[in-house]
């Protein structure tokens, strides 16, 4: 009986760790939010400066918001395997055993079974992207939508793609850049560039693209409602009756549709870049000849 | 002089987005012909739906982002630029 009462409050305690991080955001963006007539289409709000020997380090809006979204996923997936058991008896371990397995599946398909350890990192990123994406519909600045956010996650990728390059050598690393032919090497060093720029801009676009077309779209509704009920006294002709649906239908294409979509591919470019620039041959050539100098020396 | 200057800036960024944007036209062929080709396959073996919707999916996405490129330039054109631009024209002239 004891153990079954703290079962339940670790439970709450885990259910608490979800939802009281969206809603300390939204406490901090409704009192920090500076009051604005009509539409305003901003960056995220800078709250402080730190000061840094090089440039000063500006704590913004999503930087917080992805770290509460960080919080609340940890929340998450602590609920979820929270009671774990050999045989499942719970409806919640069964979905995280779901989740569990595609993941593992989409890796197995796409990386092969080489990058099979790939997949909490893969997992982790589809997560906080989707979960970052879907932050705007509680009413939290995304964080998806400011570019920064997006290029670290973009820069971290680069640097695992780069290291399993280096995995072949450095030289075979260098002759990349040599081929086909020597006179490639810009396009080589730009094209090299080019995947964590494209990447990050591909994710941001999306989303702030999304978030632009519904503010305009709700403004321009919201005038029409007041050109056409503009004449009636009183409250009577402030009603944005226009503003009803049409809302609704952008942002579940814009906000949930384009979001979970987004996470996805930044997840399948993740493992197509690292997997598919990975030197196969080189790496094998090397083991076997490190290998062939141990069994000398030995 | 100045506010000759400053309209010429925003007529400038005005046409810049009005020009990005036309970026819309490649994503727009091109996701045509891949949601043509995808129904044509389906047609042709209507159980391989599924697995052709996905992957047709999420080339249109991957195909999409030079659009998008277009789109944040036009936004980036009409919400950022002028401001900037007309602050560092008035911080060259010196007001």
């Amino acid at each position: 009986m004891k153990k079954e009462v703290r079962f339940k409050i670790v439970d709450l305690l885990l259910l608490a760790m979800i939802i009281l991080p969206f809603v300390a955001g939204i406490a901090v963006s409704v009192l920090t939010s500076p009051v604005s007539e009509g539409i305003s289409i901003t960056g995220a709000q800078v709250y402080f400066t730190i000061p840094m020997p090089l440039m000063d380090l500006p704590i913004t809006e999503s930087q917080l918001v992805s770290v509460l979204v960080m919080i609340a996923i940890t929340g998450l997936c602590l609920y979820l395997t929270h009671g774990i058991a050999v045989v499942p008896h719970s409806k919640r371990q069964l979905a995280a055993e779901w989740i569990v397995e595609k993941v593992q599946g989409l890796v197995d398909e796409n990386m092969g079974p080489r990058f099979a350890g790939y997949a909490p990192f893969i997992a982790s990123i589809m997560a906080l992207s989707a979960f970052s994406s879907l932050a705007c519909l509680v009413g939290l600045y995304s964080p998806t939508s400011d570019m920064n956010i997006v290029a670290g996650w973009a820069i971290l990728v680069f640097i695992l793609i780069t290291y399993y390059k280096l995995k072949g050598g450095l030289l075979n690393y260098l002759k990349g850049y040599l081929e086909p032919v020597p006179l490639f090497l810009p396009c080589n060093i730009i094209g090299e560039f080019a995947t964590p720029v494209s990447m990050s801009f591909r994710h941001y676009g999306n989303v702030l693209s999304g978030a632009v077309i519904s503010t305009l779209v709700a403004y321009a509704l919201q005038n029409l409602s007041a050109l056409i009920l503009g004449w009636l006294p009183g409250f009577l002709g402030e009603i944005p009756f226009l503003q009803v649906g049409l809302p609704a239908v952008l942002s579940l294409y814009f906000d949930i549709f384009s979001g979970l979509m987004q996470a996805f591919i930044f997840a399948m470019l993740t493992m197509l870049n690292i997997s598919l620039n990975f030197p196969e041959e080189a790496y094998e050539r090397r083991q076997a000849k490190r290998r062939n100098k141990a069994l000398h020396a030995a | 002089m100045l506010e000759l200057a400053i309209g010429i800036m925003l007529a400038g960024c005005a046409l810049g987005a009005g020009i990005a944007v036309v970026t819309g036209i490649g994503p727009g062929i091109g996701e045509g012909q891949a949601v043509s080709k995808a129904c044509e396959a389906i047609g042709r073996q209507p159980e391989s739906k599924g697995a052709v919707t996905s992957t047709m999916i999420m080339g249109c996405a991957i195909a999409e982002t030079t659009g998008i490129y277009g789109l944040v330039i036009g936004i980036l054109l009409i919400f950022v630029a002028p401001s900037t631009f007309v602050n560092l024209l008035l911080k060259a002239v010196g007001k």
